[in-house]
């Protein structure tokens, strides 16, 4: 298996049909390939088609044009090898933390015995640091701990890409840092490919091995690629200081302000 | 909280107190009209005003003299049994069908006209065709009550549907659940307290059209009773199956009220 084919996105076109009106062709001509445990992230203007692209990966909206190989596999459906963290965490208020995850993880892995099944579970439980609030209801937790349930359900399935839009975007800023410390903590213990759609620059280049920069819609596409080569573990005080943090945040900024500056925001 | 407690039992025993004197003028202006004294003697027993000693309707509810002469309890089981036959064969069909509409846009299409056009038809001007058809007053009175609880049943079963957000669709999508698993799991969690909220509509206007359909089919129940005192000229009698069409109604309503609240999840485990 090429690791360097693990995740590929060929020539990729989304048109939405609008009754009345011509098509609206919101991205196009996506060429991507996405290596194995690599963490990306899709930074562009509002509208400018990140989620698309994001629910075309995750099978949940079918692109018009254009392939998605997952690991030479064409990509036709929805699935759990790729697990979606929503942006509203979507946990279905009637179950607890436990049986939000319990439920995930039930599915996919049928072969679990009952006592596999629950060890798997407290494990991801444990992994986001929610063991005391694991019988309580979503609408008992803060929102920074539902994302977190959302993070370890779509986990604990094992996906092979873990595909998350705006994951922390409702959250305020020291949720945020708290719950990007325990992505990138999590990350170090068990390896995953992350696709990670965000609005924030600094999130960006902190979390990614490299940002995916779009241009704006209508027909977005792939402005630039950055890589950031910053040798983890990332610590965000000592990387402000940085001058390979600074080149990066400054590429991002440029890209999204000057070149692609969107007056209408 | 004494006050409070004080005022929930003064309040309403003041409006009971004007209640009898709006009775007992009402008594005293139209002819023959039962007085407050005379009903209660008629419900609970004594010696009427004529001097003769009476039993009342409610001090032997369980009497059997013939087929044609029950106490009190067996017209109001009598009632509730058609009302529950109906209802429940209405739940039986209306739930499978609410959640076909609300899942299904085809469903939908199919079916929403019909549902528009025959959910504000009186229950009643379907009875005289099913007492055609049925040519059976227990059958034309089930059915009645069945065409009267669909309607209620089916429209909020597939609102409840409806308010299943996409987000919850998403995760089934990406579990791979397959259909039954989805409103197992999904649906039905979210559209259960909608469907008890049609379940409670449909049982609230059963009640109200039993006694209607019982008056117009005759044989037994409450509503044949209430209409068969008046050709007696027992006039006390209606006053009294008034009166517990009220409570039995409201006993209902209660009942269905905690069962809902019982399968919602946003009232359960709140302490
Ligand atoms: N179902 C649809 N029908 C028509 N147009 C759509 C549909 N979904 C999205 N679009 C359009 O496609 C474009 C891209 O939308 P998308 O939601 O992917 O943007 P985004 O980059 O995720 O924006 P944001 O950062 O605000 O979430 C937008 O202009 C949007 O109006
Ligand atoms: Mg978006």
């Amino acid at each position: 298996m090429a690791d360097q084919k693990f995740l590929h996105l060929e020539n990729i076109e989304k048109r939405f049909h609008i009754p009345g009106k011509p098509d609206y062709v919101a991205v196009t001509n996506v060429d991507l390939e996405i290596k194995q445990n690599e963490i990306i992230s899709i930074i562009g203007h509002s509208g400018c088609g990140k989620s698309t692209l994001l629910n075309m990966i995750s099978g949940l909206d079918m692109q018009t044009g254009g392939y998605i190989f997952l690991q030479g596999k064409e990509v036709v459906g929805p699935g759990p090898d790729r697990a979606v963290v929503f942006q509203n965490h979507s946990l279905l208020p009637w179950l607890t933390v436990y049986q939000n995850i319990e439920m995930a993880v039930k599915k996919v892995m049928p072969e679990l015995s009952k006592d596999e099944l629950k060890a798997r579970v407290e494990k991801f439980v444990t992994m986001v640091n929610l063991d005391h609030a694991k019988d309580k209801l979503p609408d008992e937790i803060s929102g920074g701990m539902k994302q977190r349930v959302g993070i370890a359900r779509a986990l604990a399935i094992k996906p092979k890409v873990l595909l998350m839009d705006e994951p922390f975007g409702a959250l305020d800023s020291l949720t945020r840092a708290n719950l990007q410390e325990h992505l990138m903590r999590i990350q170090q213990n068990v390896q995953n490919t992350v696709i990670i759609i965000t609005h924030d620059v600094d999130e960006a280049v902190l979390l990614s091995d490299r940002v995916i920069m779009m241009t704006n819609g209508p027909e977005a596409t792939i402005g630039e690629i950055l890589e950031v080569n910053l040798p983890r573990p990332r610590d965000r005080v000592a990387l402000q200081k940085d001058p390979e943090y600074t080149r990066c945040r400054e590429a991002i900024l440029s890209f999204l302000y000057e070149k692609f500056a969107k007056e209408d925001e | 909280m004494k006050y409070e407690l004080a005022r929930k039992i003064v309040l309403p025993m003041l409006v009971f107190a004007a209640l009898i004197g709006v009775w007992s003028f009402i008594a005293s202006v139209v002819e023959n009209f039962p007085t407050p004294t005379s009903t209660y003697i008629a419900a609970f027993g004594g010696v009427d005003a004529d001097g003769n000693e009476v039993t009342g309707v409610l001090a032997d509810p369980f009497y059997i003299a013939n087929d044609d002469d029950k106490g009190i309890f067996w017209q109001i089981l009598a009632s509730l049994e058609r009302v529950f036959s109906g209802f429940i064969i209405a739940i039986i069909v209306g739930v499978p069908l609410g959640l076909m509409v609300g899942m299904s846009k085809s469903a939908q299409y199919a079916f929403d006209p019909f549902i528009q056009i025959f959910k504000p038809v009186s229950p009643l001007a379907w009875l005289p065709l099913l007492l055609f058809i049925f040519q059976d007053i227990n059958m034309t009175a089930i059915s009645t009550i069945f065409v009267t609880s669909i309607w209620p049943i089916i429209v909020n079963t597939a609102l409840g549907v409806r308010n299943v957000s996409p987000d919850y669709l998403n995760v089934a999508k990406v579990l791979q659940f397959t259909p039954i698993e989805k409103v197992r799991k999904i649906i039905l969690p979210v559209a259960v307290p909608f469907i008890f909220t049609g379940m409670r509509l449909s049982l609230g206007i059963a009640w109200l059209v039993i006694v209607a359909a019982e008056m117009l089919t005759g044989g037994i129940g409450i509503g044949f009773w209430i209409w068969d005192e008046y050709n007696n000229l027992n006039y006390h009698h209606i006053i009294i199956g008034i009166i517990i069409v009220g409570v039995v109604g409201f006993l209902l309503d209660l009942i269905m009220g905690k069962i809902a609240d019982y399968f919602d999840y946003r009232k359960k485990g709140r302490a």
